[in-house]
């Protein structure tokens, strides 16, 4: 079967998130007192990233469903 | 400016890595002809179409480029956009695409083929195959350098081991490949200068902070208020605006000549939106890429604008040095030294993925129209017609090898004769300019004929040289910046120099098209014509499509809200 992009597209950007979400959470806060003006933007871009990682993987398994239920109809 | 990287950082490169590889992987099963390979089956959806179509531009030259002018020009910088690439976005979509898909051309020198004659597809398709492959060559050898400067990572390294990774990608998988990839890199490009923009903002104050910041930027360079935040009020005339150019210069050479050429006639772009599953997919593409595209000058320009407005001392403490080349201030340096002062680690290997991702689609956008306009235009033309379609798809998929590997060859003289790539580079500019003009009679006018349209080109071509070589910018020394033949008119910048070099390669090449279509007979019969000009080709029904979804009515909207744009930074 084709491959649908949404599904790596999701995968990928659920895996940053995770990955910078935690780092986020475990790391040393003057470092962004030094670049990112105190705000903890590994964990906040973190859960952005999940999130459309998410909705991403849902579009592509919700089409995935369908195409299953359009075939069993078939 | 050494940028330090930690372990997350490399992870997320790495990761990003195996996705662009799995990808190619997981189509290449998908692969069975040449019609899956270069043309991706045609049966990709719109919204896909349209996120690789500014994907395939969304290069480097895109991300870096346009930070650098927007330090340099300020929201000027904007018109690439709003005055450029959107209406020629949409007149494609709404007037040509339907002659692009509906002539069942493979590739734009391929139109050419049909509408016209052998000569002008085959001056078009070794043209543009060379283009390609140099601009390939010129951006992995940008990208090798830029890490160089900022990693301290191992040139030869960079250069090979991004040619690699786009060909083990585009050589499995084809077109289909090269679009999911750039799919891919369009969001992570996105999210990955976002936090650049809003941190930006933040530390200045946002808008009225920037602003009142760049008043201080114009006061500096002698220019009136509003110099930076204003993109028409100052373009009465060319020495009060950053950009040197008044506003007929503008709207003509930027607007309509280089925008329309790039976003129409060129098969980098085009070929994306052939790629579409049908008519009304295939001319919705650039419509739905218009969309995203109008909002790019926040995400790409702005950032420029705020390394500026941060580099003078605006009080309050925030500030950020921007390095310097020579007397002037180094604006290819924007980008990355705005991701080494806002991103810390974990978000900083986000942002470096991004700005590789964007250097790597760039990349791979044109080997993927080089291996097209090669295996179909030059191989199959030229040397082996008729031969199985097995064979033009292992022709292809070694067009690929030899693509990369003579990219690699332009980066590495690129890296040795600096000046000889910027000779070449303006040859083809001098190619590129007068193309849509012959597009535009082509379509248009019945009547214009084979005869015509080569030697327009070659007028045109000619046109743009004897000006350039007649034309000096400010300050510039005679050579390669102009004035090689003697120095007739000076031009406040190189900018307004490059407009007005593509308005006269334009009407040299419109005259003189029509001139020789006249003079000789049209040896294309109506029925020929069908399907390749306008007045000859029944015009698309769309009486099934939802009006959401017709291209003219989206098209319209999308005029009006960018003349919005226009006002709101007027």
């Amino acid at each position: 079967m084709d491959l649908d992009v949404r599904l790596p597209i999701g995968l990928m950007f659920s895996f940053f998130g995770v990955l910078l979400a935690v780092f986020g959470l475990f790391s040393d806060p003057a470092m962004y007192a030094e670049h990112s003006l105190g705000i903890n933007v590994n964990l906040g871009w973190g859960v952005v990233l999940l999130l459309f990682g998410v909705i991403m993987l849902g579009y592509a398994l919700r089409a995935r469903r369908r195409r299953r239920t359009a075939a069993s109809i078939r | 400016m050494l940028i330090q990287l930690g372990v997350i950082d490399y992870c997320l490169l790495a990761v990003y890595f195996a996705f662009v590889l799995g990808i190619g992987f997981a189509v290449r099963k998908g692969v069975s002809g040449t019609k899956d390979f270069f043309e991706s089956g045609r049966a990709l959806p719109a919204w896909i179409c349209a996120l690789g179509f500014i994907g395939a531009n969304l290069g480097a030259q895109e991300v870096m480029g346009m930070a650098a002018s927007g330090a340099k020009y300020g929201i000027m910088t904007s018109h690439f956009y709003w005055v450029g690439a959107i209406p020629a976005m949409v007149f494609v979509a709404v007037f040509m695409m339907p002659f692009y898909y509906g002539s069942k051309a493979r590739s734009v020198p391929e139109y050419l083929k049909l509408r016209f004659d052998e000569k002008t597809r085959g001056l078009n398709a070794v043209t543009f195959a060379g283009m390609t492959v140099m601009s390939s060559g010129i951006s992995m050898y940008a990208l090798a350098t830029l890490l160089r400067a900022i990693l301290g990572w191992n040139l030869h390294l960079c250069i090979v081991a991004s040619g690699v990774i786009v060909l083990v990608y585009i050589f499995m998988g084809g077109l289909r490949s090269a679009i999911y990839n750039e799919v891919l890199q369009f969001f992570l490009i996105v999210f990955g200068f976002l936090p650049l923009v809003l941190l930006g903002l933040k530390q200045v104050g946002g808008w009225p902070g920037i602003t009142s910041r760049l008043e201080l930027v114009a006061a500096h360079h002698g220019m009136p208020e509003g110099a930076w935040s204003h993109s028409w009020k100052l373009t009465g005339s060319a020495a009060t605006n950053p950009m040197g150019v008044e506003w007929f210069g503008l709207a003509m050479g930027l607007g309509f000549v280089l925008s329309f050429g790039y976003w129409c006639t060129d098969f980098l772009v085009v070929q994306r939106a052939m790629a579409a599953r049908d008519m009304s997919a295939a001319r919705r593409t650039p419509i739905i890429a218009a969309f995203p595209k109008m909002l790019f000058p926040f995400l790409v320009i702005l950032p420029g604008m705020l390394a500026i407005a941060l580099n003078v001392d605006g009080g309050g403490g925030a500030h950020l040095s921007l390095p310097t080349k020579g007397s002037s201030l180094n604006y290819d340096m924007v980008v990355p030294v705005m991701l080494g002062h806002y991103f810390p680690t974990g978000l900083l290997g986000l942002g470096l993925t991004a700005l590789i991702a964007s250097f790597m689609s760039g990349m791979a956008g044109n080997v993927t129209a080089f291996n097209t306009v090669w295996t179909y235009d030059i191989y199959q033309s030229y040397i082996r017609p008729n031969a199985s379609d097995a064979h033009y798809l292992a022709v292809g998929r070694s067009a690929t090898v030899v693509g990369i590997a003579a990219s690699v060859a332009c980066a590495y003289t690129a890296a040795k004769f600096n000046n000889i790539m910027d000779v070449l580079q303006l040859v083809f500019a001098f190619v590129n300019a007068p193309l849509f003009a012959t597009f535009l009679l082509g379509m248009f006018w019945r009547r214009t004929t084979g005869h015509g349209a080569f030697c327009g080109l070659l007028a045109g071509t000619a046109a743009a040289a004897v000006h350039h070589g007649l034309s000096l910018p400010r300050g510039a020394e005679t050579g390669i910046k102009g004035g090689w033949l003697s120095v007739v008119h000076g031009y406040p910048s190189e900018m307004a120099q490059n407009f007005w070099t593509a308005i006269w390669a334009f009407s040299a090449c419109f005259v003189v098209t029509v001139g020789v279509s006249l003079a000789t007979r049209q040896r294309k019969s109506d029925a020929e014509l069908s399907g390749l000009v306008y007045a000859l080709t029944p015009k698309p029904n769309e009486q099934h499509i939802a009006w959401y979804k017709r291209p003219a009515i989206l098209g319209v909207g999308i005029l009006a809200l960018t003349v919005v744009l226009n006002i709101v930074f007027w």
